[in-house]
């Protein structure tokens, strides 16, 4: 049985700030941590956004795109650092908003940056095993970095959403594979606001680590090269980290261009990935093979080898926005504003 | 507002879905359990009927004065919108400068958060309007 991706949806906030603006404030060179992380700009979400929100949309813009009776999703699973309750799934919203509801399993994951990939490969075993007909991944975030921190300059907001089946299937997903171990690089202890990281520790024996390891698994598995792919997603927590783990492993700068999103709009964490592979899938054509590896910090990658097929002609990619048009629709900010939408004012009385 | 009211009426809010009278067809929203027209005669005959979420300015009001609970979005904008299906449904304006709004304009709905019970209370989601964006085809797709 083929299991893979039947549709697909993405959603950014339009609001953007640039690495320049938010240097002004914390006296940082701005142009140079743009110039270091390869980040122009970064999406912020809105006052009345959040993972909820971001997520709906996202699979709205999937459903919007198939034909597929939402009664027929089995499950549900959205992959979030930033999910609004603590206690009450995310996934119970997005499925009464999107019809699902009642007959199907909902649960949130979380797992860094690669939750949301997570939830693909949970999907995929559901599918594959028969239990389900249809499911549903969604990757998505509205990530933190404490002010005047490093991450400030990256973490953003948007999240992408997939249906995994096994019927008119428009991208096979040939294998997956994933490499974990215990390695503190980046984490946000129970009750805390923003999380904490190692600084430089996040880069070789983290992202490096992790993403060169499941990508050579996977690699190895299938017996192919670098060369055998059209596209390439890696996980982008900077616009630096993907092009270099790209040249190491030896995909050239054009195979990951249609992906590559981050310096357009910052880290998305949980959205990353998803949202760079509904990039590619914007473009992609019939027998077009993608390679796609996420990396969740904590530490643990997941690789996908994907085929896309003859199937993604009669998908309706017109009938939702493309990538393209989500990053293009965009408004600057200053930082007070920034500040204001991302609560990082003390108010009084009701407005939080 | 208390959780149970609230969530009662979840789904014409996530959904927009209305009521149709089975007796003379007329479109309500938020859904009716009795048509106002048809009385008795649509007893056991009111259907549920989803929006199709789209529509234009009928007329709006820039709100500068807000509660509380929207202090960090004003100035906003609160709209009267002509659905497609000729109903009127009251709503946010949102993506988009207050100055951009104009009557006519087409629009779509979208979920937002409408408030929550404070910081440890529960979250409120529901409808709201931006302006349409028209998709770009994809390129070049191979023949």
């Amino acid at each position: 049985m083929d299991v893979g991706i039947v549709s697909y949806g993405a959603y950014l906030p339009r609001y953007r700030i640039a690495p320049q603006e938010i240097g002004r404030v914390w006296g940082s060179d701005g142009e140079a941590m743009s110039r270091n992380l390869l980040i122009f700009s970064k999406s912020v979400p809105s006052p009345d956004e959040d993972v909820i929100t971001i997520s709906i949309e996202a699979a709205r813009n999937m459903m919007r795109r198939c034909d597929v009776d939402p009664r027929d999703i089995g499950a549900i699973y959205v992959g979030s650092e930033s999910h609004p309750y603590a206690v009450k799934p995310t996934g119970t919203v997005v499925a009464e908003a999107i019809e699902a509801s009642p007959n199907l399993t909902v649960a949130d994951y979380e797992f860094a940056c690669k939750a949301g990939t997570a939830a693909i490969q949970t999907c995929m075993g559901l599918v594959g095993s028969g239990m389900v007909r249809y499911g549903v991944a969604i990757g998505a975030d509205t990530s933190q970095g404490a002010p005047g921190d490093a991450l400030e300059y990256s973490a953003s907001a948007g999240g992408a959403a997939y249906l995994i089946g096994a019927e008119k299937v428009v991208a096979r997903i040939n294998r997956t594979c994933s490499f974990t171990t215990d390695t503190p690089d980046f984490w946000r202890r129970e009750g805390q606001c923003y999380p904490s990281h190692g600084g430089r520790f996040t880069g070789e024996p983290a992202y490096f680590k992790h993403i060169m390891t499941a990508a050579k698994n996977l690699l190895d598995a299938m017996g192919t090269k670098p060369s055998d792919y059209q596209h390439a997603v890696f996980h982008q927590p900077n616009g630096k980290f993907p092009v270099r783990v790209a040249k190491q492993l030896g995909f050239s700068e054009k195979q990951i261009e249609a992906g590559l999103l981050t310096p357009f709009i910052g880290n998305t964490y949980s959205g990353a990935v998803p949202l760079g592979l509904a990039s590619v899938l914007d473009i992609a054509k019939p027998g077009d093979r993608i390679f796609a590896v996420a990396y969740g910090s904590g530490a643990g990658s997941d690789a996908f080898d994907i085929t896309v097929t003859d199937e993604i002609l009669n998908l309706r990619r017109d009938a939702a926005p493309s990538v393209k048009d989500l990053v293009e629709k965009k408004k600057f900010l200053d930082y007070a504003t920034y500040a204001k939408y991302r609560g990082k004012i003390r108010m009084k009385g009701g407005a939080e | 507002m208390t959780v149970a009211r609230f969530w009662r009426e979840n789904e014409p809010r996530y959904n927009l879905t209305g009521a149709k009278c089975g007796n003379c067809g007329r479109l309500y929203f938020p859904p009716r359990t009795v048509c106002p027209v048809c009385h008795r005669k649509s007893i056991g005959k009111m259907e549920p009927f989803k929006l199709k979420g789209t529509g234009e300015v009928l007329t709006f009001s820039v709100v500068h004065d807000a509660p509380s609970q929207f202090e960090l979005q004003k100035p906003y904008v609160i709209a009267i919108i002509q659905m497609d299906e000729c109903i009127r449904v009251t709503g946010q304006i949102i993506d988009c400068e207050p100055s951009e709004v104009t009557v006519g304009m087409k629009v779509q709905a979208v979920i937002r958060k409408l408030g929550e019970e404070g910081p440890s209370g529960i979250i409120h989601y529901g409808y709201k309007f931006m302006p349409v964006i028209a998709p770009s085809a994809p390129e070049a797709p191979a023949p």
